[in-house]
């Protein structure tokens, strides 16, 4: 058994303290610790995009962070970007798209492409899908899904 | 995974007194997104974890002289900082071409260097651009002119407790490329990548041609380089270059390409590599 380590986290907009093992990786804290089970298990290794967080502004995989890694850094999931009386304009824009299927690609998409969006506020179809092409989906044929975050920014 | 002590230290001379007590058997980490795969497949299992993150001297993007990257320079930071983009272009291209943006994030150019893939893509280019690796140890600073660097697939020259502080890549008054082969555009390992750097081309006065993923550390192509030196860049001695480059690659067969296949790549992407050059695109 390792020896637990004392995390610090910002999720959300709340202040965290866990005592967790060193070998968790931030997803597993988030779904499992704090029960914010937007983030997914897809993959588990950097390559789906299902369990893409904001970390410190940036979008990351975060199941390929060592929770410890992340001491005293920000942390926000797609819960905490949901308003709670309805979506965020992303999201409504998947919606409205039709970018959406099956659901589980989605929610790693909806942080991928706030991320993107906040730091390129008016991306090309290209910026799109280069920022998303860490992000699986194997249902919608990733069509609707770029024109969602097009759309959903034009509006 | 097995279990391991987590050590973040905020100084170098403390992580280097960790990575000494544990002497083989401690690995840094930075990005993780290397050692974090080996580790979940069981293929490493380390004693002990040194998140270098915490440590000041390991951060920075200057210009100046010359430009210094600190090791916890992320890829996506050298894909989209603005001095890269203007005085390295090719640096940022190279960026440009691995992963997605959620691992960028996270991978550091220290960690690209330091995990000595043969196929890591910013190695023929820092090459090409002729980048030293500035190293701190027990004894002080030192620094290894990056040619120079990497020794083996996965190894590289560090000692035990020493850690790569920077990359310093010297003004560039030529111009340079990097390409890349891979079957995607994105998400994608090398199968061969080229990066040339030059200057003059009538005169060719200066060249460096290095070639990723076709030898068990990113390669010099030497004999190619002389080929194309002094007097005028003609497409007939460009085509020759290549062709010598690609008897100077040694790859390996591997599930990405074969032998063959992947000499050949090599001419096709030297031939066009310099070709771009000569034609300023």
């Amino acid at each position: 058994m390792a020896k637990k380590f004392h995390l610090t986290l910002n999720v959300n907009g709340e202040h965290q303290e866990l005592l967790i093992d060193p070998r968790r990786s931030l997803l597993d804290v988030l779904r499992n610790d704090l029960e914010l089970r937007g983030a997914h298990r897809g993959c588990d290794s950097g390559d789906c995009g299902a369990c893409t967080v904001i970390l410190n502004g940036k979008a990351i995989t975060s199941c390929m962070t060592l929770a410890a890694d992340c001491d005293g850094d920000s942390v926000i999931t797609v819960e905490g970007i949901t308003p709670a009386d309805g979506l965020h304009p992303v999201q409504k824009a998947l919606v409205a798209e039709g970018g959406i299927q099956c659901g589980f690609c989605t929610t790693g998409i909806v942080m991928a492409a706030i991320a993107l969006l906040e730091s390129n506020p008016h991306p090309t179809e290209e910026d799109v899908r280069d920022g998303l092409a860490g992000n699986l989906c194997r249902c919608t044929g990733y069509k609707k899904i770029v024109e969602a975050v097009l759309n959903g920014e034009r509006k | 995974m097995k279990p391991f002590d987590y050590f973040s230290p905020k100084t170098l001379s403390e992580a280097s007194e960790v990575l000494s007590k544990y002497n083989d058997d401690a690995r840094m980490i930075a990005g993780g997104t290397d050692l974090l795969l080996k580790m979940k497949a069981g293929r490493l299992a380390p004693k002990a974890i040194i998140n270098i993150k915490r440590i000041p001297d390991l951060r920075g993007l200057t210009f100046n002289s010359h430009l210094t990257l600190g090791a916890l320079t992320t890829l996506e930071e050298i894909k989209q900082s603005p001095i890269i983009r203007q005085y390295y272009p090719a640096l940022s291209s190279a960026a440009a071409t691995m992963a997605s943006v959620q691992i960028r994030n996270l991978a550091t150019v220290g960690g690209n260097m330091c995990n000595a893939a043969p196929s890591a893509d910013l190695a023929p280019i820092l090459i090409a651009l002729n980048a030293t690796a500035v190293i701190n140890g027990a004894k002080g600073e030192r620094r290894v002119l990056l040619e120079e660097f990497f020794t083996a697939p996965g190894k590289s020259v560090l000692g035990v407790g020493e850690l790569l502080i920077s990359l310093e890549v010297p003004k560039q008054e030529g111009k340079s490329i990097y390409l890349k082969h891979s079957p995607r555009e994105h998400m994608d390992i090398a199968v061969v990548g080229v990066g040339i750097a030059c200057r003059g081309f009538n005169p060719l006065t200066q060249v460096r041609i290095i070639l990723g993923a076709v030898a068990p550390i990113p390669l010099r192509a030497k004999k190619a380089e002389e080929e194309v030196m002094g007097g005028s860049l003609t497409k007939e001695r460009i085509e020759r270059a290549a062709k010598i480059a690609a008897e100077e690659a040694r790859p390996i067969d591997d599930v990405r390409g074969s032998v063959w296949y992947r000499r050949k790549i090599v001419e096709v992407m030297v031939k066009r590599g310099l070709t771009g050059l000569v034609n300023g695109n």
